[in-house]
């Protein structure tokens, strides 16, 4: 593989930027693999390139209906934090903040991971309390968490309304100084780029149709370009989940959700963290370009529509220009929408299922792309292994019968509520 | 927007609903044996087809009434709706 430099850079303009390699190739399916990752999102790419680079197995495919990085991995707001109380939450997402940290040196490829900071802001003093509660659990964990008070937010972000007569006054926040950002394309293809040069076979456009199972036992799958044989299968279809299960004959704890995002047009650099509104869902950050990107709630129903409502929109932004006046003055570039696998506790299930060979990686919620890095790592360890590893070991399958749920914000079931 | 027909109130836009989930799952029945799997189907798993869902909405900013919703999960287009005690055909 040509390794991506400075150096390469330059020689390649001498030459006119004729001789660059493909970053990935396009493979027609062989009959069989080892292992098939089903869905090319960045989970499933992360995946594949941990089989290959932690367990040196490279008789892989990634099966993506459309194209790699389509889906929520090109939708989301690149938001990266790991400020949970929950043990399991944390230490996972702690886990993942260290792959953070060294992935462009450990891809080649540039994903400008750009750890400015997360604050969520408090709205009242029991909202501190529990604030407090929250960052002192992440210490705990090893998580870094400042608590701010009013002072010390309006000196980070002055553009906030701090105004004396509003309804959700600032009390203060919780920061996550390690938190930020990633260009999130640059994740999917900085993957996608060594998973095929380690062997990795990236199949797209191929829609999986159905599965052969035997006496329990998973032997291969159906796909839109034929049968492929299989000793191991991974599903890493987030919000295409439940369409999967149903061939499976499984119900799940998952519920599919439509989730919208937008960006202002772009403006000169004002935000340099990112900023959660405390007294209801709305987050914020500028990107490189200048927009400021913002996301918030759900829609609210099920839906499998990679497109949404105005009424959330409206909603949501209500929330951002009480809490950034300033935001009422743009113009909105973009707005879209991704779906969601929203599971019954909030939290991701990363578990081997009642299927021999069949492994399952759902139920992210708001939160799949800061997990992927993780998750692809510790997904690939489970199939490998064939038994979780110890960081998810707690996002089982069964913890919804047997009651160990993580239920993070207490939502209980009804995840699309907020 | 989603316009939905409350078959009280008549066509409302969405915001005067509010939603209520997946209309076909049936809490386990009382002085009955109920089993952990029968628990598990009703609290927790969900089919969450692609198509037709039909769901539970409450006219919340009108007549505050549940009612059922035959609703396309990929299109949002709305076949039907039903009062909350009238069985889907």
């Amino acid at each position: 593989m040509q390794k991506y430099s400075v150096f390469s850079l330059i020689k390649n303009a001498f030459k006119g930027h004729k001789d660059w390699e493909v970053a990935w190739k396009d493979p027609i399916p062989k009959t069989e693999y080892d292992i098939i990752i089903i869905g090319g999102g960045g989970h499933g790419l992360a995946t594949a390139y941990y089989l290959a680079k932690e367990h040196n197995i490279t008789k892989v495919a990634i099966i993506e209906k459309g194209w790699i990085g389509g889906g929520n991995v090109g939708r989301n707001t690149t938001i990266i934090r790991s400020n949970y109380m929950h043990d399991e939450n944390g230490l996972f997402s702690e886990f993942g903040m260290n792959l953070w940290r060294n992935m462009s040196q450990d891809l080649n490829f540039n994903v400008m991971f750009s750890p400015r900071g997360i604050i969520n802001l408090a709205h009242s003093d029991a909202q501190m309390n529990t604030y407090s509660r929250r960052g002192n659990s992440m210490r705990l964990n090893g998580i870094d968490a400042v608590l701010l008070n009013r002072e010390e937010v309006k000196k980070i972000i002055p553009m906030a309304d701090f105004s004396e007569n509003v309804r959700f006054p600032i009390f203060g926040g919780l920061m996550q100084p390690s938190a930020g950002t990633a260009r999130h394309d640059a994740v999917a293809w900085g993957y996608a780029r060594q998973a095929d040069s380690m062997g990795v076979d990236i199949i797209q456009n191929c829609e999986v149709t159905g599965f052969d199972i035997s006496n329990g036992k998973i032997l291969g799958i159906r796909t839109s370009k034929g049968n492929i044989k299989a000793k191991k299968v991974g599903l890493c279809v987030a919000g295409s989940t439940n369409i999967l299960a149903e061939k499976l004959n499984m119900t799940l704890p998952i519920e599919t959700h439509l989730l919208q995002a937008c960006v202002s047009e772009p403006i000169k650099p004002i935000l340099d963290n990112v900023v959660t509104f405390g007294a209801g869902h709305f987050y914020c950050s500028q990107s490189d370009k200048g927009e400021m990107v913002m996301g918030g709630d759900l829609d609210g129903y099920n839906s499998y529509a990679q497109r949404g409502n105005l009424p959330t929109l409206q909603h949501v932004l209500t929330e951002g220009i009480a809490m950034f006046p300033f935001l009422s003055k743009l113009k909105m570039l973009r707005t879209w929408g991704g779906i969601m696998d929203m599971s019954m506790d909030g939290s991701p299930i990363i578990d081997k299922t009642h299927i021999e060979g069949l492994y399952l990686n759902c139920g992210w919620c708001y939160g799949g792309f800061k997990a992927t890095p993780a998750s692809g790592w510790t997904f690939a360890h489970t199939i490998a292994q064939d038994r979780p590893h110890e960081l998810n070991k707690g996002y089982s399958l069964n913890r919804f019968s047997t009651g160990h749920l993580i239920d993070e914000k207490g939502l209980g079931t009804k995840t699309w509520i907020s | 927007m989603l316009h939905i027909k409350c078959p009280h109130c008549g066509l409302r836009s969405q915001n005067e609903f509010s939603y209520g989930g997946d209309a076909t799952v049936k809490r386990p029945e009382l002085n009955k044996e109920v089993s952990d799997q029968d628990w598990d189907n009703f609290v927790y798993l969900r089919k969450s087809p692609r198509g037709k869902h039909l769901e539970l909405w409450q006219h919340i900013s009108g007549c505050r009434q549940w009612i059922k919703v035959e609703r396309d999960t990929l299109t949002h287009e709305i076949f039907k709706t039903l009062k909350a005690n009238e069985e889907a055909q």
